[in-house]
């Protein structure tokens, strides 16, 4: 054995120029620096969050009360953490994208042509995978089993896992920044520029397996929540009792079912091509790409619908609780979001209008697009009936809601122009296709989650977050959105294509000026975002709910304590109407004491999650850069933790009936002792959860 | 506050609306249009906004109005907070919505059908052209002419031009915006494109599909020039002495962005087909990808 293959059986790949560091070192040029520097970062961050929690000695508790909790409601919070994480990184690229196409008229610009790539990719991929779907990810864990009245999901270790191969996918991102360059690919990998033909780097592999990894996780998500609604409900939950944003968690879980495994479908094709020397997409040999852009966008379309409905679930809560009033047509809200469900896997080709199709598929994809534009019209007219009639107050979940209703309706309207074949031809792959996505997934994923996360905060932590910093943020997202991307419709119109690294037409130049000055706007607007946590926690003292009710709100996750014990409910309750908990409160029963407590029995905790995860990671990082012993290793891991978990028959613990009593008693003389608000002190310190209605 | 917000809204709308109407003036743009199918997409364009306004103006406008009655605080405003349904109005919510649909659906399919990239566009004295998309360049082969350029398309205006499509490397996608477009060109594949121009002037294409480092450089001019002017180009490139064969081809394949337009006097006859062909020929090896 060599020198040389003893260095590849042991590291694959890896060489000096894997690194950042060298090659800024080697080449200090700007663009060098700037891939150097976002390496420094991760590497200084890594180190520091190691430092600070072994200084403060919080690894046993971080294990044992964070790790290996199958609890949804720290899973939920851990899940809405990560996103924050890659929500910052993945806006900071987008502002570096915006600078570099403001500056790079007719010169070089900022980063070179090959960042550039990895910068779009990156950013794409972030948002879908490791900013979106863990957002809403965490809200419905943390939310749906307190509105259905569950102790937990269906199952709570799977839960841990699927959160385990979420991290493990985007810490392959992370360490893409340091070792190696990641794909210049997109989010959507297209082959065959992806195939071993063309980009024989790590990139699209560091691509494939991340995606794989979180499209994994998500499938599971999906089942364990499926499972959950349909089994786990309280007595009387009647499904057409169910809050509306269990349903669209319900229809959302069933998309991922159904969608993500195309995903894994595809990029585990696009790893035989490159590990086995397949040819599935390959441009000779029989391989055909057209049948990858089939199976990405069978998954990538109604990945949309699971990145919007629980955001639609989320505004149809907050625009009820904030108008005071019954939810307006709930059947018919339900009725939409399943038809939105069933309908987003019938136009998935609208995304290739452009490959060559007759004119009949094209016109057939085209109007079923459209036909997805009904029920969403109707569920926008609904939350303005919502309003109607109602007591509006405009707190930041609402401001949120109402700024959604304006912009999201014009981005169905440039919608519509897309789906519109002929029209599509002069703006697919332009910026107004940018400008069309992020007008739909910034007010219908990202303001929605904002909202749910303003909205449910107070429940889960015990105090509410500071209103004047939520308005400057808010007042930020919405500002920047609009500078950011109207100008991109313009662009796109003037025939501008998407992920230019370069421009050479001056007549671009104010708008994408603009574009520059929207995306530093949305900057702020996430500074403002971590100011208004900071200042939150630093004031949680005046701001506490421990009485559990902060927004008057109507559903039972509001009827326990801020934040609520592990179990949820001391006794499950009977449900007896739509919005349960405003009908207690009406009837003066909101805080009655149960008649006798009984044991309960909860999960035990579990390693299984995060020792996925690092192994996941493991398997992922060696597949990446052939290190074949460290990849055997690995998979022998999964195998080998699944089995022996799988023999551990103590995993459960009981919860002793006399000390659920005694934190139950101890808060209902909390709710006794608190003072009851009117709405008009909502938002000041006198509000400590208890609302003049239940008394 | 709020009402102000969804009045900035429309502001910017505005903005956006007359953006287009002015600042596309200089710019490849479909509004621009040079060419019939162009301005069909463009006439199209206008024609859903305004259909559309009819769901979204409601929406600008109510949308205010109900938040600043039902603003709490405003006592003289009704609050009713189980009031949850009216047929009526869910009749009027539904119906307007699917009317809409109804009837820029069959607009849709219409216009799919006369706009179909591969239909042949009317008149006399179709010019045929087959371009290939390589790396990061576009090579345009006149079959009837016996002649190519590079990253410059010469089109006689007021006639029919039809275009093969096909790549020697990754996916790419043919654009001139002026003139309407698009299509994907694919290796081993055939697509098909027809435009028109209606009057002479130059016009920017370009390559929509990302393909590396340098995709940002991957334009070209279309020349549409008189029949006489045409003529008179092919001529002068035909005389010009300068073929393209096989091995400068090779060459051509090979990742590069020119530095300026090219023009050869005569190209290989069958050059587009073998083109095509070769990534069917079993012997081929993925590794030797766009060679």
């Amino acid at each position: 054995m060599t020198v040389q293959s003893a260095w590849f059986w042991a590291i694959g790949r890896i060489d000096l120029h894997s690194f950042a560091f060298v090659r800024a070192w080697e080449d200090p040029s700007l663009d060098k620096m700037i891939a150097a520097g976002a390496a420094s970062l991760v590497v200084l961050g890594a180190i520091a969050v190691f430092a600070i929690i072994t200084k403060l000695r919080k690894w046993r508790y971080l294990w044992q009360d964070w790790f290996t909790s199958v609890d949804h409601k720290k899973i939920g919070i851990m899940y809405v953490i990560l996103s924050g994480i890659m929500l910052t990184r993945a806006v900071i690229e987008a502002v570096l994208m915006r600078m570099q196409q403001a500056v790079a008229v007719n010169q070089p610009g900022i980063v070179a042509p090959e960042h550039f790539g990895e910068l779009f990719s990156t950013h794409g991929s972030i948002m879908i995978f490791f900013m979106a779907m863990p957002f809403l990810t965490g809200i419905i864990n943390y939310v749906m089993p307190l509105q259905i009245v569950a102790r937990d999901v269906a199952f709570p270790t799977l839960n841990s896992i699927s959160l385990g191969l979420t991290v493990s996918g985007a810490v392959l991102l992370m360490i893409s920044l340091v070792v190696g360059k990641f794909s210049t690919g997109g989010w959507s990998g297209y082959p065959p520029y992806t195939e071993m033909a063309f980009n024989s780097g790590v990139g699209p592999d560091y691509w494939i397996w991340a995606v794989t990894l979180s499209s994994i996780g998500s499938t599971m998500t999906g089942l364990n929540f499926a499972v959950t609604i349909y089994k786990s409900r309280a007595p009387g939950m009647h499904l057409f009792r169910m809050p509306l944003f269990c349903w669209t968690a319900l229809c959302t879980s069933i998309l991922m079912i159904f969608a993500m495994p195309p995903l894994t479908v595809a990029t585990l094709m696009l790893a035989l091509d490159r590990y086995l020397d397949f040819h599935l997409f390959t441009t000779d040999l029989g391989g055909n790409m057209m049948n990858y852009a089939n199976l990405f966008w069978l998954f990538g379309h109604p990945e949309v619908y699971i990145l919007i409905l629980p955001a639609f679930g989320v505004y149809s809560e907050v625009i009820s609780t904030f108008s005071a009033k019954r939810l307006y047509a709930y059947r018919t809200l339900v009725y939409a979001t399943m038809v939105i469900a069933v309908l987003s896997f019938t136009v998935w080709l609208h995304h290739f209008f452009t490959m060559g199709q007759n004119a009949n598929i094209n016109g057939f994809f085209g109007i079923a697009t459209m036909c997805v534009g009904i029920p969403t019209g109707v569920k926008v007219y609904d939350w303005i009936l919502t309003m109607y009639r109602g007591r509006v107050r405009f707190t930041v979940p609402m401001l949120y809601a109402i700024a959604f209703l304006v912009t999201f309706v014009i981005g169905g309207m440039t919608g519509i122009i897309l789906a519109t074949p002929p029209l599509d031809y002069v703006v697919h792959n332009t910026l107004f296709l940018v400008a069309h996505f992020h007008n739909m997934l910034i007010p219908g994923l990202l303001y929605g989650m904002l909202a749910g996360y303003q909205f449910w905060f107070p429940k889960a932590f015990g105090f509410r977050l500071d209103e004047t910093w939520g308005r400057i943020s808010f007042a930020c997202w919405v500002v920047g959105f609009y500078l950011a991307f109207m100008p991109l419709y313009v662009l796109g119109a003037m025939g501008m294509p998407r992920r230019m690294a370069g421009v050479f037409q001056g007549e671009y130049l104010p708008w994408l000026i603009i574009a520059c000055i929207g995306a530093f706007i949305l900057l702020a607007a996430l500074g403002a975002l971590f100011v208004q946590l900071v200042i939150s926690i630093r004031r949680r003292e005046k701001t506490r709910v421990p009485a559990g009710d902060p927004w008057d709100g109507r559903s039972l996750e509001w009827a326990i304590s801020s934040p609520p014990p592990e179990y949820n409910f001391a006794v499950i309750p009977c449900v007896e109407d739509r919005d349960p908990f405003a009908l207690r409160k009406e009837q003066g029963r909101a805080y009655q004491p149960p008649h006798a407590y009984e044991d309960i029995e909860m999960p035990k905790n579990s390693v299984l999650g995060p020792v996925l995860c690092i192994v996941g990671a493991a398997a992922g990082f060696a597949l990446v850069w052939h290190i074949w012993w460290l990849a055997i290793l690995s998979f022998l891991g999964i195998l080998a933790a699944v089995i022996v978990s799988s023999f551990s028959r103590d995993t459960h613990r009981v919860i002793p009936a006399s000390e659920v009593a005694r934190t139950h008693e101890h808060w209902l003389r909390t709710v006794a002792e608190a003072r009851a608000i009117p709405r008009e002190l909502e938002t000041r310190s006198a509000n400590e959860g208890l609302a003049e209605s239940a008394v | 506050m709020t009402a102000g917000m969804a009045s900035k809204a429309r502001l910017f709308a505005m903005a956006m609306v007359a953006g287009l109407l002015t600042g596309c003036a200089a710019s490849p743009s479909f509004l621009q249009a040079a060419g019939p199918v162009a301005a069909e997409q463009r006439h199209l364009f206008w024609l859903v906004i305004a259909a559309l306004m009819v769901v979204v103006l409601p929406v600008f406008i109510g949308l205010p109005l109900v938040l600043w009655r039902y603003r709490r605080g405003n006592d003289k405003a009704r609050y009713d907070p189980k009031w949850d349904w009216n047929p009526r109005l869910e009749f009027v919510i539904w119906g307007v919505p699917v009317l809409i649909v109804v009837l820029l659906g069959i607009q849709l399919w219409h216009s799919t059908q006369t706009l179909d990239p591969y239909k042949r566009l009317d008149g006399n004295g179709t010019i045929t052209v087959q371009a290939v998309g390589l790396d990061w360049k576009w090579l345009f082969i006149y079959p009837d002419q016996h002649i190519a350029t590079v990253n410059r398309l010469v089109i006689p205006a007021g006639r029919p031009v039809h275009i093969d499509l096909t790549s020697d490397t990754v996916m790419q996608s043919l654009f001139i915006p002026r003139l309407g477009g698009q299509i994907y060109a694919m290796a081993g594949m055939r697509t098909q494109l027809n435009l028109k121009a209606d009057r002479p002037g130059s016009y920017f294409g370009e390559n929509t599909q990302y393909n590396g480092e340098g995709f940002h450089k991957q334009n070209f001019r279309t020349l549409a020039v008189t029949d006489a002017a045409f003529d008179g180009w092919v001529k002068r490139v035909k005389a010009s002495g300068s073929p393209l064969n096989e091995a400068r081809y090779r060459t051509l394949a090979k990742k590069s962005v020119p530095d300026a337009p090219m023009e050869f006097s005569a190209v290989p006859e069958g050059l587009f087909a073998r083109i095509i062909a070769k990534y069917m020929q079993p012997e081929r090896r993925g590794k030797e990808g766009g060679q």
